[in-house]
């Protein structure tokens, strides 16, 4: 959660929004739509994966314009709007400012929309030679040389991270805003969470490494509890020390290019990882 | 032997009276919570019997790494700090307070039940015996009064086991927590295991105590079987690692601008661990949460640490946002305002907050290097 719109202690909205949401959970159920841009899906699917709250969520909210799940597709302007996926083309730029100014408030979802995802590795690349080697006509190709995530292009009211994103993020999100209330979603580290599920830390009783301490929570700790170091998914945590951890990943026997690696996977452009592993890379 | 009233109360105990005590303990409806291997490594959980025990195995325990190795004997008690304390039995990582529902026009609110629990700690280690005297202290303070915490705790059965080695970054001695456990426990062991024989010497420290050993099968102890014991205690005094309890509250609060507090934050990550792992720590957050629907609302209390970002943050700000502040507000107030605040240090010497700092920043090193001792 980067951003508020609203003020949690006067309820006032910021940036010139006369909206509100309290009177309008009453009133009417809110307009809905989730958009998708350069993603793998599996952030949409995971509000399709919540199969026993959907029926909730459908009796809460009005689902207006969602693509992958229903053939149903209301115009505009939507009181939310969710985003998957990163910017990858002038078109996407167009298109992401279009959502904007449909959306009063807008939540990006998933390592893609808040980071540039996976496919931000090619940020590191000339896009030209991927793709002269993909397309047998590059010149029909129009794309950016990089994977951008949304917020770089508009405003972003909330953030959830993930690769893919907790379903039970998105609902308490959801919950918050339909109820006036700031939604419940940390930024601290992943090893609080491990620690409150009462693991036993991977890296100092086995030796593996693990991104956790640099890493936001919001998994549940899950690669932990399974005896593996986190991989990073929800990217960097709130106040991020990487170089501190590399050297410990140094002392535990990892060479330059593993740590290269573990930082550059699908949160690689966020800022703090991208840092540490261009750090290594030198 | 009987036990009478008012007898002496140092026993010598067989290991076979040891599972004597589980039952009796298990009869009168306590749960046995105790060390057991679990995941490489010594936890705290649920156990049956002393087969559940690691027998025969130890810790090896260094800054930011632990093992688990077999010991050359079998002691049922022959290792250290477990990788999280007792604290989560008593003060649990995630608790609803209440919740409301709406109903009508109005509101109902619902309580919380009581925590039931009925637990009895086996292996309780003289500086987390300590640890839990200081936590109740806390809860039972007027302003963070928590009535779970004394509900469970009242309850509470406690054997507690003195050291007979102690772990590579334990300072108890120094702290004057360990490693023998002197008072708050219902029966504490002193375990003796060599070629030629393996038993427990049992000191009685309360009535229930008393009662629960009445029955097992126990034997009056030697002169020499009570000074061999008390000698492997003594042994444990030992520890590399020290602290100076009399001038370090002040000398931490005089030097709160040392360059050290900088060089320290270079390598905290500021991931909590610390405070997660130690005895003592007891900073909660409180979230609420509601619905979809908006009909029902709950309020969460869970474990928080001075390392978030959001411990910080009030209306109009964050007044600790460098992670220096934060590794100082820990450190000043575990070792020195907590004095101020309890009349006692924070900190018990378990050295937990060494072993499973991620980066091994260890905790009497910041100190010295601070206070210059
Ligand atoms: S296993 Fe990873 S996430 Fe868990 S406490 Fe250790 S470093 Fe942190
Ligand atoms: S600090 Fe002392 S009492 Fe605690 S485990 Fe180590 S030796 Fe035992
Ligand atoms: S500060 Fe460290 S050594 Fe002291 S009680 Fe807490 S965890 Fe143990
Ligand atoms: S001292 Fe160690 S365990 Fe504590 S926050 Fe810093 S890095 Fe994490």
């Amino acid at each position: 959660m980067v951003l508020f719109s609203r003020c949690p202690m006067c309820n006032i909205f910021w940036k010139g929004r006369n909206y509100k949401l309290a009177g309008m959970t009453k009133a009417k159920r809110p307009k809905v739509a989730v958009f998708k841009f350069a993603s793998c899906d599996g952030c949409q699917l995971s509000i399709l994966d919540a199969e026993d709250e959907l029926l909730d969520i459908a009796g809460a909210i009005d689902i207006a314009f969602f693509p992958e799940a229903t053939r149903r597709m209301l115009r505009g302007p939507y009181d939310i709007g969710i985003v998957e996926g990163s910017i990858t083309t002038p078109h996407d730029v167009e298109r992401i400012r279009d959502v904007r100014k449909s959306c009063a408030t807008l939540i990006t979802i998933g390592a893609c929309a808040t980071a540039g995802g996976i496919q931000a590795l090619r940020n590191w690349k000339d896009i030209k030679n991927f793709v002269h080697i993909v397309y047998t006509s590059p010149e029909y190709i129009s794309t950016l040389d990089r994977s951008m995530p949304v917020g770089s292009f508009v405003h972003v009211d909330y953030e959830l991270r993930g690769c893919s994103i907790n379903k039970y993020q998105l609902i308490e999100t959801i919950s918050g805003l339909l109820n006036n209330r700031r939604p419940n979603v940390p930024t601290h580290s992943v090893c609080i969470t491990c620690k409150m599920n009462n693991n036993v830390c991977v890296m100092v009783a086995h030796g593996t490494p693990c991104l956790g301490p640099v890493t936001q929570t919001g998994c549940g700790a899950i690669c932990p509890s399974y005896n593996r170091g986190c991989y990073g998914c929800y990217g960097p945590m709130e106040s991020p020390n990487p170089s501190s951890l590399s050297e410990r990943f140094n002392q535990l026997g990892e060479t330059r290019h593993d740590i290269v690696l573990a930082f550059r996977s699908f949160n690689a452009y966020a800022e703090a990882f991208r840092r540490e592993s261009d750090n290594y890379e030198k | 032997m009987v036990l009478q009233s008012g007898t002496k109360r140092i026993l010598k105990l067989t290991p076979d009276g040891l599972e004597q005590i589980l039952d009796v303990l298990h009869k009168i409806g306590f749960e046995t919570i105790g060390p057991t291997l679990g995941n490489d490594a010594i936890v705290y959980e649920t156990i049956g019997s002393i087969d559940d025990l690691p027998q025969g195995w130890t810790d090896k325990q260094e800054p930011a790494a632990y093992r688990i190795i077999k010991r050359n004997d079998q002691a049922y008690f022959g290792f250290n700090a477990a990788p999280q304390s007792w604290k989560r039995f008593l003060y649990p990582p995630d608790r609803t307070l209440f919740r409301i529902r709406r109903k009508g026009k109005g509101l109902e609110f619902m309580e919380q039940e009581e925590n039931t629990a009925e637990l009895a700690l086996i292996g309780v280690r003289p500086c987390e015996l300590e640890a839990i005297t200081i936590q109740e202290r806390v809860f039972t303070s007027s302003e963070q009064r928590d009535d779970s915490y004394l509900a469970v705790r009242k309850k509470l059965f406690i054997i507690a086991v003195n050291c007979t080695s102690s772990g590579g970054n334990c300072f108890c001695a120094s702290m004057n927590t360990g490693p023998h456990a002197k008072e708050n426990f219902d029966l504490a062991l002193t375990e003796v295991v060599n070629a030629n024989e393996h038993f427990f010497i049992v000191e009685i420290g309360s009535e229930t105590g008393l009662s629960v050993i009445h029955d097992v099968e126990s034997a009056e102890p030697t002169e020499d079987e009570v000074e061999t014991a008390a000698g492997l205690v003594r042994q444990a005094e030992s520890q590399i690692r020290k602290l100076d309890l009399d001038t370090t509250p002040k000398l931490l609060s005089a030097n709160l601008e040392h360059p050290e507090w900088d060089e320290v934050s270079k390598r905290c990550l500021a991931c909590g661990n610390c405070t997660m792992v130690c005895p003592t720590c007891f900073c909660s957050t409180v979230e609420d949460t509601t619905d979809l629907s908006g009909k029902l609302a709950e309020r969460r209390r869970r474990w928080d640490s001075c390392f978030t970002l959001d411990f910080a943050k009030v209306a109009g700000g964050n007044f600790r946002t460098s992670p220096r502040s934060r590794y100082r507000q820990w450190l000043t107030h575990k070792l020195s305002s907590w004095v101020d605040q309890f009349g006692k240090s924070g900190c018990v010497g378990c050295g937990r907050c060494i072993t499973w700092c991620p980066v091994g920043i260890d905790i009497t090193a910041e100190v010295q290097k601070i206070t210059g001792t």
